[in-house]
């Protein structure tokens, strides 16, 4: 099981000092909560993708890089990365470069993202969103899994003896985990490539998730790719901590109260009872998180929002301590204990090459020489099996 | 002769006074389908909704997306209904923001085929078109089968036995379409109709999907079917 924290890299107003944090500020404050979350313990770190106001993170891969050079243990991952609006070709680029650099301590998290204008901006269009999205991950499915790819589509042009580089590290391509809230088709599309699903699990009663938590749990076993145990699931959640819980709820009522995306409509008490958000004590935090297991069964990943709506940078600081120092472990143990036999554990490279090469050589590719026109062509690694 | 049956009939009243002339005029409509229905042996369920309870929820739902305990059984009952009764006050020459908000924040296809008969009442008789010129494009939107007869009331309505007769006859062809069971003929065999905007998960689609798709052909690895 893995614990860590997802960001949406929001830039918003502190409701209580009244203060903005510059681009800057909140990028380095991003850097900053990613390394105090490998110091308090955490396992993951996952950052948003916008293109747009108030957000900063529009180059996750870069974000995370350098945070793969100032970390040694913490995976590294997104919340959401858009498989509608980036063409799937950077995406496999950019993710496989970024898997080499951080040796592999990375996955990443599919998205359709949910800013309309964003669409044509990179010239797609929103009312084929959903069709974009599956057709989009079908070909970086391959451009992973294949050194040379000729693809048709609808949505891109075609690509002719494409070889997308470097190839991923020890030829296992990046864990990918689909984000969907009411969507079937993208858990069918996870369940189909034996893939993770993510379920955001911030805004609505569990009621949302476990129906298609249950779905993709359902389909992973019909594709043949174990039992539904075995299906790799991971969830939101949201928390705010203080030593006793009416501190925390003092000190997070206002931001709550102000938050960009459910401010000014339900009071934090009725969010607290019908959505996961859980504000008090490490104690209480510890139990609303546990009835998580209850709900949508052993999962795999576990993923805290804590760091949105203003939260000055020290505060969040101070929130992944108590979360590293006494909210996590009490899980974790928790957790373990209660675990079924057939759970999968949670994905990691390591374990990921030991299923593809067992206790063989792992596979390094090492690029013929450049032809001179540029053209990768049909065979453009040494140990390709077509010959050149 | 076809065999008793027992019909679930959901009355919506978007009243706010107690006791209310808006639910009053929905429950003659109840009661006149519950009579209707009797002559032939069937057996009506009715559940009945006083929207103003609600209330407390609408604003973090209208706000949110959040849809509250109270305003998820709205939806169930509404789902579960084989005929509705809505009745609305008439505000400022429309329906009451408490139908309307209601209605925006529940799902699409929460009452797709689903007989419905509207029902409005106000202080003149100047507001009688606003079942017929406003309700009826939001129900339309949610492709629910009103009755033909729109039952509307206002002061002087409740003295005149005219009213009586335009409620049998609302109540009599929400009974008919109840029994001819269109909305089962529109929702299809697995009880989703064709074509309709309908979501996982929602109150009324449940969790059927339909893997028989171009989207699911597509998010198998497949690719979709070229322009037509």
């Amino acid at each position: 099981m893995q614990f860590g924290i997802m960001s949406v890299s929001d830039v918003t107003r502190d409701p209580v000092s009244g203060r903005t944090p510059s681009e800057a500020e909140r990028i380095d404050a991003l850097v900053r909560i990613a390394v105090k979350a490998e110091e308090v313990g955490l396992d993951v770190v996952a950052v948003g993708e916008h293109h747009n106001p108030p957000f900063v993170s529009s180059s996750p891969t870069t974000l995370l890089a350098h945070i793969a050079a100032l970390t040694k243990r913490v995976i590294l991952s997104t919340s959401t990365t858009l498989i509608t609006t980036n063409d799937p070709v950077r995406i496999a680029e950019e993710y496989a470069m970024l898997q080499h650099l951080a040796k592999g301590r990375m996955d990443l998290m599919l998205g359709r993202g949910n800013t309309a204008p964003v669409y044509p901006w990179f010239g797609q269009d929103i009312r084929q969103g959903l069709p974009l999205a599956l057709e989009n991950y079908n070909l970086l499915h391959r451009l992973w899994r294949e050194d040379v790819v000729d693809w048709e589509g609808r949505y891109r042009t075609p690509l002719q003896g494409f070889t997308s580089t470097p190839r991923p590290l020890d030829g296992v391509a990046p864990f990918v985990w689909h984000g969907s809230i009411r969507t079937p088709e993208i858990a069918e599309q996870a369940a189909f490539y034996g893939d993770g699903f993510f379920a955001n699990h911030i805004f609505w009663p569990k009621e949302h998730y476990q129906r298609l938590i249950a779905f993709y749990r359902q389909r992973f076993e019909h594709y043949g790719h174990g039992t539904q145990k075995e299906a790799i699931v991971g969830l939101g959640g949201q928390a705010f901590l203080a030593k006793n819980s009416q501190d925390a709820k003092n000190a997070f009522r206002p931001y709550f109260d102000n938050a960009p995306v459910y401010g000014n409509g339900p009071s934090m008490e009725d969010f607290m009872a019908q959505t996961p958000l859980s504000v008090g004590s490490p104690q209480e935090v510890i139990d609303k998180t546990l009835t998580f297991r209850e709900h949508f069964g052993d999962y795999q990943r576990q993923l805290f929002l804590v760091d949105h709506a203003g939260l000055p940078v020290e505060t969040v600081l101070e929130q992944l301590e108590l979360l590293g120092g006494e909210v996590v472990p009490v899980l974790r143990t928790e957790l373990e204990a209660r675990r079924e036999e057939g759970v999968a554990e949670a994905p990691t490279h390591a374990a990921r090459v030991r299923e593809v090469y067992g206790d063989g050589p792992v596979r390094q590719p090492r690029p013929n020489a450049n032809r001179g026109d540029n053209v990768t062509g049909g065979s453009p690694y040494q140990d390709s099996e077509v010959a050149a | 002769m076809t065999d008793p049956r027992i019909l679930r009939l959901a009355v919506v009243s978007a009243g706010v006074s107690d006791p209310s002339s808006t639910g009053l005029l929905a429950d003659r409509a109840s009661e006149r389908f519950v009579a209707l229905a009797a002559e032939t042996g069937d057996r009506v369920v009715v559940d009945r909704v006083e929207l103003k309870g609600v209330l407390p929820e609408l604003p973090a739902a209208l706000g949110s997306q959040l849809l509250g305990p109270r305003l998820t059984a709205v939806a169930e009952i509404l789902a579960a209904a084989d005929a509705v009764v809505v009745a609305t006050p008439v505000y400022k020459a429309g329906p009451s923001a408490l139908l309307t908000g209601v209605l925006q924040v529940l799902d699409d296809d929460v009452l797709v085929g689903t007989p419905v008969l509207l029902a409005a009442t106000a202080g003149t008789p100047r507001h009688a078109l606003v079942i017929d010129d406003q309700l009826r494009g939001l129900f339309a939107y949610l492709r629910a089968a009103t009755t033909p007869t729109g039952l509307f009331a206002s002061g002087d309505d409740w003295q005149d036995p005219a009213l009586a007769g335009r409620v049998d006859r609302a109540a009599r062809e929400l009974l008919a379409l109840a029994r001819s069971e269109v909305r089962e003929a529109m929702r299809g065999a697995a009880g989703r109709g064709a074509g309709y905007a309908s979501r996982f998960g929602s109150a009324a689609n449940g969790v059927a999907v339909d893997l028989d798709s171009d989207l699911m052909r597509l998010a198998t690895g497949g690719a979709l079917p070229p322009r037509g």
